[in-house]
């Protein structure tokens, strides 16, 4: 006779403690089984954040830790939200946001509708697109400083070749009015593959009779576009908007290398200016009400966009 | 008396144990920045290691990154470094957070004397309180910002005639920042050898502390002053003094003018590529540098001069301080070998060995003798360069008042936002406001 995996283990449990597990109910199991996961949420989540929160009502600094610390109520909080230049970094990462998901959108979902098609050497045309995102954005931004480079970067020559412009008269990082786009290109450049990937996935997932019935109502293929295409990307695309949009909030890495946050602070994102109230200048207590307000807004703007992609998945 | 006997001969095996184990090998941790200066320590401490029988391990992090991670070290009560040279900045937090052991007692044990070091060093490098005789550290390296130009160029005649002409004087090394700048615009976009080349190299990166470092080795000369001489933390109308603002003025005229293309971002690295491709003229550097040009293929064997900064419009005339101390690290817990490993460092034939090595020697033994202007062609500068020096707040807060620099100087030099008036008052506003925060104001 033949046991199954369950009854195995049931027989092998030893009788002390199989007698012990009987007595406990489902839901003293289930406890159990959660506790661990919930001591690691707590102690990894939800400590740090109420920890933050406390230091952001005080004066502390992480490198004069034995200092005294000084209760300063919301006064890191009102300091924030009236500094001028705090709103300059806001200003600069939603500059950077809004393009680089509107042009990753765009491309990505042309991208995605043209690999679609069936064509010789699709495989290989996916594989060389998705390329850029499989690259570190460490090693991304190093490169595309060279690129921009105006005397030897190939980016300006290219500029140069189509336009006519002297390739060393602009400089795509050291220009106050370019630099801002130049992080939006090698964004675009190296994660317009990942929307796409989202794109194709919610393309291959509409089934091919609804096209076939639409081709018999006489649908045109713009119509099918508008009507089938796009309603059953939607969510898929949503989705990917909701990931890079959270991405590049807390975009660091890539922009730190390509620009360092200059020239000036044109490119100075919130996450680089927090790490450098935070990390730089030890402002610990003034850098934790920076970190919270920075995380009551992608909370409160992610929990928005979340219902809504709720609501579009259901209709 | 049997008792006695047995009592002595225990004493004497526990004071042989404790000796033993106070003389045995340790494996001590030396961190600095990665650079060249710090390849020369590595040979020169073998020395070290043969004479003592420790053993010595060096972690070096880049510049940019310098600051960062061993600021972190320390303030985490880290174990990895046994002895630190770090930057001298960072002296006041060292000594008032308790980073590194105050060395007084070890000096006088040993008969270091801070008089034999460079007095610039010792107080830049050593001392906090400044000018008081607290000292933390032992003057390591001592560095300062100059200039480096193209000794070949200057010397050819088509160059001279050209620059006469519009000059109406000799091509030479500049005695003032004016001529300075006159002589990157002559340079800027000139042919030369086929090829174009650009005025200057000068400080502009963001990230640390390269702008700061820049601008400051011109402001000083043009009057800038961090505070009122008689009344400390007082700034208003020395930071941003009518001559500070000047100063200011200067040095985004210069970057203007006379950089090359793409250079927003560019620190000491970048600023020895430029020089040694033959990209520019004259180079604003450290001079830890200078060796390095010396043995290079392109720019060494004469082709390359040397030159302190030059004066400001009143004949004021200053430079930025560079270098650092060595440290005994307060968390170590081989302090015995590390104070040991200072011991040795402090002896001067160790010091002499330095010198040749392309380490920059503080101490007045070899920096005074008499062969020493001649022993390297850019010695006189450094000793000139040395004898100028100021450097920036050494405060415990000094990373928050340099990062406020940062921004003020890169917002207005490279970015071009606003005035000078007002990246300078700015810059009081944000200093005041730390030391306000500090409880100094």
């Amino acid at each position: 006779m033949t046991h199954s995996p369950i009854e195995r283990v049931a027989f092998a449990t030893p009788p002390a403690i199989a007698s012990r597990a009987r007595g406990l109910s489902d839901r003293a199991l289930a406890w159990i089984f959660v506790t661990p996961t919930i001591a690691l949420l707590l102690a990894i989540n939800i400590f740090p954040l109420v920890w933050t929160i406390r230091l952001s009502l005080t004066n502390y600094r992480a490198n004069r830790a034995g200092a005294e610390l000084e209760w300063v109520g919301i006064r890191n909080y009102t300091r924030i939200l009236t500094d001028g230049d705090i709103w300059l970094s806001m200003q600069a990462t939603a500059h950077f946001l809004i393009w680089t998901i509107v042009l990753q959108v765009a491309i990505g979902f042309a991208l995605a509708w043209l690999i679609n098609r069936k064509f010789k050497g699709n495989d290989l045309w996916t594989t060389i697109i998705v390329l850029p995102m499989m690259l570190s954005p460490a090693v991304v931004g190093n490169f595309w400083t060279f690129l921009y480079q105006p005397q030897i970067g190939l980016f300006n020559y290219v500029v140069s070749f189509f336009t006519g412009i002297d390739p060393s008269s602009f400089s795509m990082i050291g220009d106050v009015s370019l630099a801002p786009w130049s992080i939006v290109i090698v964004d675009t450049w190296m994660w317009t593959p990942f929307v796409m990937l989202i794109c194709l996935a919610g393309l291959r997932s509409i089934p091919d009779y609804i096209y076939e019935a639409a081709a018999i109502d006489r649908a045109s293929p713009w119509r099918q576009f508008w009507t089938i295409t796009v309603p059953m990307v939607l969510p898929f695309l949503m989705l990917a908007v909701l990931f890079r949009g959270i991405e590049n909030f807390k975009m660091f890495d890539m922009v730190t290398l390509l620009t360092g946050g200059g020239p000036g602070s044109t490119t100075e994102l919130t996450s680089i200016n927090l790490k450098r109230e935070a990390f730089e200048k030890w402002r610990t207590g003034y850098s934790s009400a920076y970190a919270i307000i920075l995380f009551v807004t992608v909370f409160g703007l992610a929990s928005i966009y979340v219902k809504a992609l709720n609501k579009v998945k259901q209709r | 008396m049997k008792r006695a006997h047995l009592a002595a001969v225990a004493a004497i095996s526990i004071t042989a144990a404790l000796s033993a184990n106070s003389a045995q090998a340790e494996d001590l941790t030396l961190c600095w920045a990665s650079w060249d200066p710090a390849n020369a320590l590595v040979e020169l401490s073998k020395d070290f290691e043969a004479q003592s029988g420790h053993k010595m391990s060096f972690e070096f992090v880049p510049w940019p990154n310098f600051a960062d991670r061993m600021l972190n070290e320390l303030n985490s009560g880290g174990q990895l470094c046994d002895l630190m040279i770090g930057d001298s900045q960072w002296i006041g937090g060292a000594a008032e957070n308790g980073w590194y052991v105050k060395l007084n007692d070890f000096f006088d044990a040993n008969g270091i004397k801070m008089d034999d070091f460079i007095d610039a060093t010792v107080t830049g490098y050593a001392e906090w309180p400044k000018n008081t005789p607290n000292y933390w550290a032992l003057p390591a390296f001592g560095d300062v910002v100059g200039w480096t130009y193209r000794k070949d160029w200057f010397e050819r005649p088509e160059i001279q005639t050209a620059f006469k002409e519009k000059y109406g004087r000799d091509l030479a090394v500049p005695k003032t920042f004016a001529e300075l700048k006159d002589i990157a615009e002559f340079f800027q976009k000139r042919e030369v050898d086929g090829k174009t080349v650009y005025g200057a190299s000068i400080y502009t990166e963001r990230g640390s502390e390269g702008i700061t470092m820049g601008a400051m080795d011109v402001l000083y000369s043009f009057g800038f002053k961090y505070e009122n001489p008689d009344k400390p933390y007082d700034m208003e109308g020395y930071v941003n003094g009518p001559g500070a603002v000047a100063g200011l003025e200067y040095y985004k005229a210069l970057y203007d003018c006379c950089v090359a293309p793409g250079t927003s971002n560019t620190y000491m690295s970048e600023g020895i590529d430029a020089f040694k491709s033959g990209q520019v003229a004259l180079q604003m550097n450290f001079a830890f540098t200078w060796p390095g040009f010396e043995t290079d293929m392109d720019v060494g064997r004469g082709k390359t001069g040397y030159f302190a900064n030059p004066a400001g419009p009143d004949g004021d005339q200053f430079a930025q301080l560079g270098g650092q101390g060595i440290s005994v690290v307060a968390a170590s817990t081989k302090q015995d070998a590390a104070l040991e490993y200072i011991k040795w460092f402090a002896q001067p034939d160790v010091q002499a060995k330095w010198w040749s090595m392309g380490g920059f020697s503080c101490l007045k033994a070899v920096t005074l003798a008499p062969d020493f202007p001649q022993s390297q062609p850019y010695a006189q500068t450094f000793l000139d360069s040395m004898a100028i020096v100021k450097d920036f707040w050494a405060e415990p807060s000094y990373a928050t008042l340099l990062q406020d620099t940062q921004k003020r100087f890169h917002d207005y030099v490279v970015a071009g936002q606003g005035t000078a008036q007002e990246a300078l008052d700015g810059l009081v506003a944000d200093w005041t406001e730390t030391f306000e925060d500090e409880g100094k104001l």
